[in-house]
């Protein structure tokens, strides 16, 4: 038996788990600061309570609950502070580039129809893919992410985030909506478009 | 009859609440018609997929 085998947790794999929280973190908050603290947080909360672990889920999956807890009460008490439903200018730019997509009658117009991005997990698959998503992400404005994100990422039901974000229903969908339709313009433009342009 | 505006609309909720029986009709009927709206609602998925996948593994995107 090698000696690691003999540990619960070695000092690589605790790394690997902490590296892969402050990414999630980020994606989440956008501000690198607010990311390590929180994880830092997780972690000192995943200590405190070792006993709750007893190994009934894996270890990364029970310091990511404690983080996405800890990134929630963050996130409920910034929303005390920031109107998420007023728009920004790069919001209203958004919508503006959506309606843009549409004729009179409110149809495509022909250059914006959707395409077909063919197999989801061919392009899953792809190690570029995920470099694009992620500026595609960075891309929404502040509000739309931290909504999108809390409905995606931290899979929330649409009424727990408006609920969380004091916001109602229909913003919600607006908001959402919005979120979706920049993000799936940002790919096509950016990636699933790349291999039919002319030279 | 649904605009294509509008089935985005409704292809986006159809992520976060159940639809009610006319709507689906409705977009059912639109979507049978509609090459554009029914890429969109393959990419509504996707997203969720993408999604889903990079919380599993936020490490996927590099840096």
């Amino acid at each position: 038996m090698k000696a690691s085998e003999g540990k619960l947790i070695d000092d690589v794999y605790l790394d690997g788990i902490r590296r892969d929280m402050i990414k999630f973190a980020h994606l989440q908050l956008r501000d690198s600061a607010q990311a390590e603290d929180v994880v830092q947080e997780a972690l000192l909360a995943a200590l405190d309570n070792a006993k709750g672990f007893a190994g009934r889920s894996t270890l990364k999956t029970w310091v990511f609950a404690i983080l996405k807890n800890k990134i929630v009460d963050l996130i409920r008490r910034q929303s005390r502070t920031i109107n998420i439903s007023a728009l920004s200018g790069e919001e209203e730019n958004m919508d503006q580039a959506f309606e843009s997509q549409f004729k009179t009658n409110a149809h495509w117009m022909p250059g914006a129809r959707p395409s077909d991005w063919g197999d989801p997990e061919e392009t899953l698959r792809q190690h570029q893919f995920w470099a694009v998503f992620d500026a595609c992400l960075k891309h929404l404005p502040e509000n739309t992410a931290r909504v999108f994100m809390m409905r995606e990422f931290l899979e929330f039901e649409t009424t727990e985030v408006c609920q969380e974000l004091s916001i109602t229903t229909s913003n919600c969908n607006v908001i959402l909506h919005r979120a979706r339709n920049g993000l799936r313009r940002c790919l096509e433009k950016s990636w699933f478009s790349a291999g039919e342009q002319p030279c | 009859m649904l605009s294509c505006k509008d089935a985005t609309h409704l292809l986006s909720e159809a992520q976060d609440r159940k639809l009610s029986l006319s709507e689906k009709m409705q977009l059912e009927i639109h979507l049978a018609m509609c090459k554009g709206c029914k890429n969109y609602k393959k990419q509504m998925r996707f997203l969720r997929e993408a999604c889903k996948r990079l919380a599993e593994e936020p490490g996927k995107t590099g840096e």
